[in-house]
């Protein structure tokens, strides 16, 4: 030790002990030090003087990395597959008739499915008047307000409402709609989609509503602001642009449905004339002319399917083009 | 303001307030109950906060008087925080929570509140500047009165001019009112929450460790703007930062294990503290 710091320690006895102990656990540190380098060139020396080793871990490495990339080329096939033979089969039928005419009767050429376009669009609207607000609140008390066993009942019951096909969902409408007022319509069509988008809703929406920090919340219950008014204007703005993506993939997923409208609204061959009344829709037009035996329905039900694609695809891009909006301003 | 002219200013104050040690405060913050003074902002009794029967805090009783700044110190879980937050019911969104013991805002006990009205009246700033998201800078400081239905237009652009003002923020965002509010510097939305907090008007602010996320810079302007609030507030500071306690506040809480250790003028309590391990916290033997 140095005069210096000789002098130092005396003028400050308190820190002595201090000085002494750093002291003890800096030779500590460096026999550690030491030890640590041995131990680290004997390691060195196992893995990289040891080919066999080695190759065995470059082996299983490659192996693995190969597995994930085929996985995600599996995943994306389809959806590839889907679009090229939809665009190629249907592409050549669609024409303006396609979007103006209603079908024609068997042996006819020519004619469209303008009606099932329009069914579609209003099935999937009553759909969603009722789906989204009930799936939406559902996720708001699960999040907000739960705590009790109601909750978690609500939590399991949405879990397994996913699960369930959507056929089984249609022949529930049928029961609850359509017998009691004996005949088909669009409103049990519209109610069979909307359960139908209810446990998608209620689930983004909860996961949504889970990422907003609980500190906004807070902030601004410490305004004095009520606990309806936090939830309404803070968290449920903050999570919007979340919950309108789970909304599109809810819609998304619905448009294309055709077992839960079979016993529902059925399908007709003229246009919508009247919510209470049968009504047509794309998919279930797809599925009629794609078991028909005629040529000429086949290639329609092609471009259905195109259309019906294309519908979704767009309906997904004017919905986050507004939304976009109305966030930034 | 360098940290000298700091010191002084406190310096200053507390002599004051030795002089007037046994007055009652002439000033009152009262307003629902003209012509009564209200010696304390801030009166608990035997306050105890316990989260699914562990104890948080137990049998604080503590008196505030108004347009003091207050520091809370104590070790990390020493229930500064939940202390803190008890005073403004926070602690109502936590079905575990459990308080007893009896909180006076103003002299009126807290139970007579509505929650909602309560929260008006004792503002809160938390750790984290927590701006909210989806909102400009405008709207975010006048968050508190839109909400609740506020929406004369003068008044609103009145009320951000004044507390932005206040906050020491006008002159750095009065061109860009209307952009977002994360696109403030931390330093910057920490000021933007408190002009927030002023705006509904409270005459009690609780400040949750305030500058525990920000650089030195930040924290000094944050410093200014709590020693320069304390004309019209009560404020309440809990802090881990000693010398910040050191340097703001009129009087110092020490909690240690959910207990309220001393509770004295700040000079006191980082000079000549009465309880032994008070002066250990402070001389750094432990926490």
């Amino acid at each position: 030790m140095s005069e210096l710091e000789n002098k130092k320690n005396n003028l400050e006895p308190d820190l002595q002990n201090e000085k002494v102990t750093s002291h003890e656990e800096n030779s500590l540190d460096v026999n550690n030090h030491e030890e640590i380098k041995i131990l680290e060139k004997t390691e060195i020396r196992s893995i990289f003087k040891n080919p066999e080793n080695l190759r065995r871990r470059k082996v299983t490495n490659s192996i693995m990395i190969s597995l994930c990339v085929a996985a995600g080329i599996i995943t994306i096939i389809p959806l590839i597959y889907i679009f090229f033979y939809t665009t190629k089969s249907g592409l050549s039928s669609i024409n303006l008739d396609l979007f103006t005419q209603l079908p024609k009767p068997v042996g006819e050429t020519g004619g469209g499915l303008a009606n099932g376009i329009v069914g579609t669009l209003i099935l999937v609207g009553l759909g969603s008047l009722f789906g989204i607000p009930v799936g939406i609140l559902a996720g708001i008390y699960v999040t907000e307000y739960s705590g009790g066993v109601f909750s978690t009942l609500v939590k399991f019951v949405t879990d397994v409402l996913s699960g369930i096909p959507s056929i089984i969902i249609g022949i529930f409408a049928y029961g609850v709609i359509v017998l009691p007022l004996q005949h088909f319509s669009a409103y049990a069509g519209g109610f069979a989609l909307g359960i139908l988008m209810i446990p998608t809703v209620t689930r983004i929406t909860e996961e949504m509503l889970k990422l907003v920090p609980q500190t906004l919340r807070e902030a601004s219950l410490a305004l004095g602001v009520s606990r309806w008014k936090t939830t309404l204007n803070i968290v449920l703005r903050t999570a919007s642009s979340g919950i309108i993506t789970g909304i599109l993939l809810a819609i998304a997923r619905v448009a294309g449905e055709t077992a839960p409208l079979l016993f529902t609204s059925f399908g007709s061959s003229f246009w919508p004339s009247g919510l209470d009344q049968p009504i047509a829709a794309l998919p279930v037009q797809i599925f009629n002319y794609a078991i028909s035996p005629f040529d000429d329905w086949h290639r329609q039900a092609w471009a259905g399917a195109f259309v019906l694609i294309f519908i979704v695809f767009i309906l997904n891009f004017i919905v986050r083009f507004i939304t976009r909006n109305k966030l930034q301003s | 303001m360098s940290e000298s002219e700091y010191e002084n200013l406190v310096n200053v104050d507390i002599k004051d307030q030795q002089d007037q040690n046994d007055e009652v405060a002439a000033s009152s913050v009262i307003e629902e109950t003209p012509g009564k003074v209200s010696k304390y902002a801030i009166r608990t009794e035997d306050l105890s906060v316990t989260f699914n029967k562990r104890i948080g805090i137990s049998g604080i009783t503590i008196s505030i008087k108004p347009q003091t700044v207050t520091a809370i110190i104590g070790p990390s879980g020493c229930g500064k925080s939940t202390f803190l937050r008890s005073l403004n019911m926070m602690h109502d969104l936590n079905p575990k929570a459990e308080i007893s013991g009896e909180i006076y805002i103003n002299d009126v006990n807290i139970l007579e509140f509505n929650t909602v009205e309560l929260r008006k009246k004792v503002g809160m700033v938390f750790q984290k500047p927590n701006p909210f998201p989806t909102m400009s800078i405008y709207s975010n400081v006048v968050a508190g009165l839109t909400m609740n239905g506020i929406n004369d237009k003068k008044l609103l652009n009145e009320t951000v001019e004044r507390c932005l003002i206040h906050a020491g923020l006008w002159n750095e965002v009065k061109d860009r009112l209307k952009s977002p509010a994360v696109s403030l510097s931390g330093g910057q939305q920490q000021r933007l929450c408190i002009a927030r907090t002023i705006a509904v008007n409270p005459g009690i602010i609780l400040m949750d460790e305030p500058t525990s996320a920000l650089d030195p810079l930040s924290t000094l302007k944050i410093e200014e703007l709590i020693y320069n609030l304390k004309s019209e507030y009560t404020i309440i500071i809990v802090t881990h930062n000693m010398q910040q306690a050191a340097r703001i506040s009129e009087s110092t809480a020490f909690f240690y294990m959910g207990k309220l250790i001393e509770f004295s003028r700040t000079r006191r309590i980082f000079t000549n503290p009465h309880e032994k391990l008070t002066e250990e916290y402070i001389t750094g033997k432990f926490g």
